[in-house]
């Protein structure tokens, strides 16, 4: 990015003379310096991993969490600015909560997801505000519409997919989640294969700690995003830390 | 000359004048839809249908009025109580809807549309005169029935009646209503039902006007005074 001492990226309603809106790139660099999260689209259902960095062996754990509820039936990871990304979580149940005063059903993830894109959006097109540094993943299952899972930029794009990664090692984790054929697959083996994959692109080196933060939202949870029971956690831990160890030992 | 007036010192007796004011003229009164109107779900849809006379006291003010009427394409409603109160709701929850159907880019669920209409019937209850019954069928829970009476209550029910007239069949669909019947049996099931109350209830009469919603979208039908059914005159 050759936009530095030229002028064009001191305001995010400007554009350079090549077409590019350089603030809202600088947004997207927020977002690829913060820890991974990724979210997988198995047949009955989404799940949700994140690798939360801990910069400090001083700080309680459990604290800062990434994944979100936007409403019963909608799970939220996020990336980027962690700030940044609990105003739009907000907004986002601020939408949900809304609809369902208004409409007497839960707001359609296809809906909810185009409305906060559009205020994502609203964000990268005038000069006193800043765009927004941080993505989501939203994801949820019905019975009637399956599985569904997007991810929002802060450019204000949204795209729907079967897996997505997001943040610091957004590269390698898409490379594993290609491995993976996640249409046949369901959410109890998503999981674990989800765990496997943040730990294997968490760079030891130079983010030394990591909470592992696991959700899902399927047809087994009845539609609800719900945090992974213990046992779970405990399983697709304990499989993420066993392959890397396979790994290493046949390196 | 400034003469002060003090009206209870007149002899002139003021309460016979405010008693003459309550005599309106009942063709002065605002039209309201005194009314039978019913709605059945069935197999795979709903029919709705309604008399068709408005009035004003006993003055009939229209004797083919419409009172079952296009919410969206899978979705009507039929009104009772203030025609007025209730054509402002209706045009109100018609272009609500049609801009959500456009945002959501799919056809509104039945119970969307009947939440509106509650929303709005709630909200205003003090100053409102509205029975309203609506239906219409989507693609994931089918033909639907959801009944909103005076106070902006919601429920769904499979057969309801509703107006002035609905009271006095409420013992024939409790009597004669079968869950999943066919589209042939449920037309004959509401008809008979209207025409039963048309011929009790003063301020319901005219023709019988009914709406059949399925997936394949809306057929409408009119049943003439002089097709009414007669089984029950014998």
């Amino acid at each position: 990015m050759s936009a530095i001492g030229t002028g064009y990226d001191l305001s995010a309603s400007q554009f350079s003379p090549d077409g590019r809106v350089f603030q809202v790139e600088y947004a997207q660099k927020a977002v690829e310096n913060s820890g991974t999260a990724i979210a997988l689209r198995a047949k009955d259902g989404v799940v949700f991993a994140v690798e939360k960095l801990v910069t400090s062996k001083l700080y309680e754990t459990g604290a800062n969490k990434r994944i979100f509820n936007i409403d019963r039936h909608i799970g939220c990871a996020v990336a980027g600015l962690l700030a940044d990304a609990r105003a739009i979580v907000n907004v986002a149940n601020d939408e949900a909560k809304d609809y369902r005063s208004q409409y007497g059903t839960e707001i359609p993830l296809k809906y909810l997801k185009d409305r906060v894109a559009m205020y994502m959006h609203a964000y990268t097109l005038y000069s006193a505000l800043r765009p927004f540094g941080a993505s989501l993943l939203l994801g949820s299952w019905d019975k009637f519409e399956g599985p569904q899972l997007y991810c929002l930029d802060p450019s204000g794009l949204s795209y729907g997919y079967f897996g997505i990664s997001i943040g610091k090692a957004k590269q390698s984790a898409k490379t594993e989640i290609e491995k993976i054929s996640l249409k046949d697959k369901t959410c109890s083996e998503l999981i674990k294969e989800a765990a496997k994959i943040i730990y294997i692109v968490h760079d030891e080196i130079k983010d030394k700690s990591f909470e592992l933060e696991l959700s899902w939202v399927s047809e087994a949870t009845n539609g609800r995003h719900e945090c992974v029971p213990q046992e779970v956690f405990d399983e697709a831990e304990k499989f993420a830390k066993d392959a890397l160890k396979h790994d290493s030992d046949s390196d | 000359m400034d003469v002060s007036f003090d009206r209870n010192q007149s002899s002139f007796d003021f309460n016979t004048v405010e008693a003459c004011d309550n005599v309106t003229p009942e063709w002065l009164e605002p039209d309201s839809t005194g009314t039978t109107i019913m709605a059945v779900e069935f197999a795979d849809g709903v029919v709705i249908g309604a008399d068709s006379r408005a009035t004003r006291g006993f003055y009939v003010s229209n004797r083919v009025s419409d009172k079952v009427n296009h919410v969206s394409d899978h979705i009507y409603c039929c009104r009772s109580g203030s025609a007025a109160d209730t054509q402002a709701i209706l045009d109100t929850i018609r272009y609500h809807l049609s801009f959500y159907e456009m945002e959501l880019g799919e056809p509104a669920l039945v119970k969307v549309a009947a939440n509106l209409f509650k929303e709005m019937c709630y909200t205003y209850r003090d100053q409102l005169t509205a029975g309203i019954i609506v239906a219409g069928w989507d693609k994931r829970y089918g033909g639907q029935v959801y009944s909103i009476p005076l106070g902006g209550m919601m429920v769904r029910q499979s057969a309801i009646a509703g107006g002035s007239g609905g009271t006095y069949i409420y013992g024939y669909i409790d009597k004669f209503y079968k869950p999943r019947m066919t589209r042939e049996e449920c037309i004959k099931f509401v008809i008979e039902g209207i025409s039963l109350a048309m011929e009790r209830d003063a301020s319901s009469g005219g023709v019988i006007r009914v709406a059949i919603i399925d997936k394949e979208g809306v057929e409408k039908k009119i049943i003439a005074g002089g097709d009414l059914p007669k089984f029950h005159e014998k």
